[in-house]
């Protein structure tokens, strides 16, 4: 048999039905849903008289509008309360399993997908969000997709799909300390820019990326839409069955095993082809911060804002002059002159329990700067903000002058009340620095956790490798 | 579905690369539950001055482009959030096609859910009809989705692709998941043969509802109790 990559493994897996000329019907194997992108599709399925055909396989949970505090009080805002409403109503109606605001176990879609065990090797997994990339890393075929997808999969749980082209990303090599998965997944960005995957799945491999936790891989694959990827990937391991051991939503014991056994072979095989290979060498990697609108605008720490002329192709010169503009900022400027207004660690990128460990540990025993209106930590689930308590991080943080927060999207897309107001300045640990994402006006930065606490802590970006409590980190 | 086979009409220039669906429709109009009514929210940010006024600096408020329902744009249009707001967005504010040299890949698929034809043309082409559409005021073009060419009324006029399922998915306006229910048959099949299941094995804060009861309404300020 001709070698195959893990995207045509787990591809071939799920093809219920091919014919030529026509995209393939792919079987879904989890689709998680939300309060955003849901109700016109349950509208849809109302209008047509159509049912859920599989609500076992359908999951849904509150996130992108929920407040991150004072969940007890009444909602201010109404739009979003009918939101929540709409939501309960189209899972009561289905009978699919809701995480509300109020659950123990609620959080951002991909953080508690993976965290619950829902999220496994070798699946497919959709859901209305750009982001479901996340779930890439653990050798799980996972894309977002648009409502009328929602639709289709609540009533057939198949899409009909065209295959998408490969891409393996190799990192060579080590990072050094000080480095993580946030600088590994941004320099890629950086590299192939932001349409670079289009069309594409990206597998991500090379001994930087095996070196990675989970909480790291999620991290990279997390922002492969950045890249314009459908999805991205990493072949599962022993880091990732260690991760999945005893989650709830797996089997245990013998039952494990024979899913590890399963799950050892969905790695790409030896002498597969790819459409495209893009080769990193991790030493090379600093820490990263993007300059503009876009999270293909990045560079290094120690680097300058660009001066558009710099640019070649006169459309780019055109968006980095627009980007510029919008962002306030002077072509030449280092970017450790850059001074902030707000820090936000959270979002499916980085909120993960390892994220707020790395964050605290930059913190721990400092004051954030006096200039720093806000300084918000939010936690990706409410089961990460009760481990991180049980370390007693929230206290580290809130000694420092952090806000320490309930679990949701929070200020990644301002949908709540955590907004960042318009000509402030934000280090952010998100994903997107689009205009306005953040807040109408609102100016993103986007940065690891290590670099958002270090710059909360100097009023601008540093250079975390010059702190010593970061050469002894592990990344 | 609305279907789209040939369309004439008024071109409207953003010469933007990379506009993301942030700026088709921003995030605070994603709490609507109906499709209805985003044509208002296009573009707000750009769009719009603060009390909703029209900012004369965008393009699609001036004059010459009222009215315009093909949109000609720069590459990797629609990228970032999947938001299917941004074609129902284009869409009720009246635009049926998109050129662009290229776009994101999720937004290029909902365009056609929702009846849009997203054209791709070579970026020399692309050049080209911005340099028509700004040296002629009222400049028309005819997308031709039968015969897969665009083309102007002076004798401009160049092909174009598109994927033949789609094509013919948009032309007769199918519903596609009245296309993929024909297939029950081997769904079911699928199914038996590949079981999948999504069994708990550790109690998890999670709710199913039956379907009379409400375990959380909404309290919302000043107003009592929401309906749930
Ligand atoms: S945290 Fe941000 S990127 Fe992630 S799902 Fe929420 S809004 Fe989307």
């Amino acid at each position: 048999m001709t070698p195959r990559t893990m995207y045509e493994k787990i591809w071939d897996a799920h093809v219920v039905r091919e014919s030529p000329g026509e995209p393939s019907l792919i079987y879904i194997d989890r689709h998680l849903i939300h309060e955003g992108t849901s109700p016109q599709a349950f509208a849809g399925l109302r209008a047509a008289g159509r049912k859920v055909r599989r609500p076992d396989l359908t999951f849904a949970v509150m996130d992108h509008s929920v407040p991150t505090k004072d969940r007890h009080l009444p909602l201010v805002d109404q739009v979003a309360a009918a939101q929540f409403e709409a939501l309960e109503r189209n899972c009561r109606e289905h009978g699919i399993t809701l995480f509300n605001m109020f659950s123990r176990n609620q959080g951002i879609v991909h953080i508690i997908g993976p965290e619950l065990g829902l999220t496994q090797p070798g699946q497919t997994i959709v859901c209305g969000d750009s982001h479901t990339s996340t779930h890439g890393a653990f050798g799980t075929l996972a894309f977002g997709i648009g409502t009328s997808e929602v639709e289709h999969v609540l009533a057939t749980q198949c899409l009909p799909q065209f295959k998408s082209k490969t891409m393996l990303v190799r990192v060579n090599g080590r990072c050094r300390p000080g480095i993580t998965a946030k600088d590994i997944i941004l320099s890629i960005i950086g590299r192939i820019g932001i349409a670079g995957g289009t069309g594409h799945v990206i597998e991500y491999a090379g001994e930087a990326i095996r070196a990675l936790s989970m909480e790291g891989r999620m991290t990279v694959c997390n922002m492969s839409i950045e890249a314009g990827a459908r999805a991205g990937m990493i072949a599962p391991d022993e880091t990732t069955f260690a991760y999945l051991e005893g989650r709830p939503f797996l089997p245990r014991g013998k039952d494990f095993q024979v899913a590890v056994d399963y799950w050892k072979t969905i790695a790409s095989d030896a002498g597969a082809q790819y459409d495209r290979v893009v080769e990193l060498v991790a030493d090379d990697i600093a820490p990263q911060v993007t300059w503009g609108t876009n999270p293909g605008m990045v560079t290094d720490v120690t680097g300058k804002v660009p001066d558009p002329a710099s640019f070649a192709d006169p459309v780019d010169r055109k968006a980095a002059e627009r980007a510029l503009e919008y962002m306030g900022l002077v072509p030449g400027t280092p970017i450790q002159e850059i001074p902030i207004d707000r820090v936000f660690i959270g979002s499916c990128t980085n909120s993960r329990l390892e994220d707020l460990r790395l964050a605290a540990r930059v913190v721990a025993g400092k004051r954030v700067a006096p200039s720093i209106k806000q300084a918000l930590v939010v936690p990706g689930s409410m089961v990460v903000k009760a481990q991180a308590e049980k370390e007693g991080l929230d206290k580290i943080f809130r000694e420092a002058g952090f806000e320490w927060r309930d679990a949701g999207c929070s200020m990644c897309i301002g949908m709540n009340a955590d907004v960042l107001p318009s000509g402030e300045r934000s280090a952010s640990t998100s994903n997107r620095n689009f205009e306005g994402r953040q807040g109408k006006g609102g100016r993103t930065h986007l940065v690891s956790p290590m670099m958002a606490a270090a710059a909360a802590i100097a009023g601008h970006f540093v250079d975390i490798r010059d702190w010593p409590e970061v050469r002894t980190a592990v990344q | 579905m609305q279907p789209f086979t040939k369309h004439t009409g008024l071109v409207a220039p953003l010469d933007r690369v990379n506009v993301d669906t942030d700026q088709i429709v921003p995030k605070q109009f994603l709490k609507a539950l109906t499709r209805e009514g985003f044509g208002r929210t296009l573009f707000y940010d750009w769009r719009y001055l603060p009390g909703e006024k029209p900012n004369p600096d965008f393009v699609l408020n001036w004059p010459r482009y009222r009215g315009a329902s093909i949109l000609l744009t720069r590459s990797n249009f629609g990228c970032g959030s999947s938001r299917e707001h941004a074609p129902w967005a284009l869409l009720d504010y009246g635009f049926r096609a998109i050129i662009a040299p290229s776009y994101a890949d999720i937004f290029y698929n909902n365009c056609f859910k929702n009846g849009i034809l997203p054209v791709v043309l070579p970026d020399a082409h692309v050049d080209e009809l911005f340099r028509r559409t700004q040296q002629r005021e009222g400049y028309r073009l005819t997308v031709d989705l039968e015969d897969l060419t665009v083309s102007d009324d002076s004798g401009w006029r160049q092909p174009f692709q598109v994927d033949a399922f789609r094509r013919e998915c948009l032309l007769k306006g199918w519903d596609d998941i009245g296309l993929t229910l024909r297939f029950e048959e081997q769904i079911a099949e699928y199914e038996r043969r590949h079981p999948v299941s999504a069994r708990m094995y550790e109690k998890v804060d999670a709710t199913v509802l039956p379907p009379q009861e409400s375990i959380h309404r909404y309290k919302r300020l000043g107003g009592g109790e929401g309906e749930a």
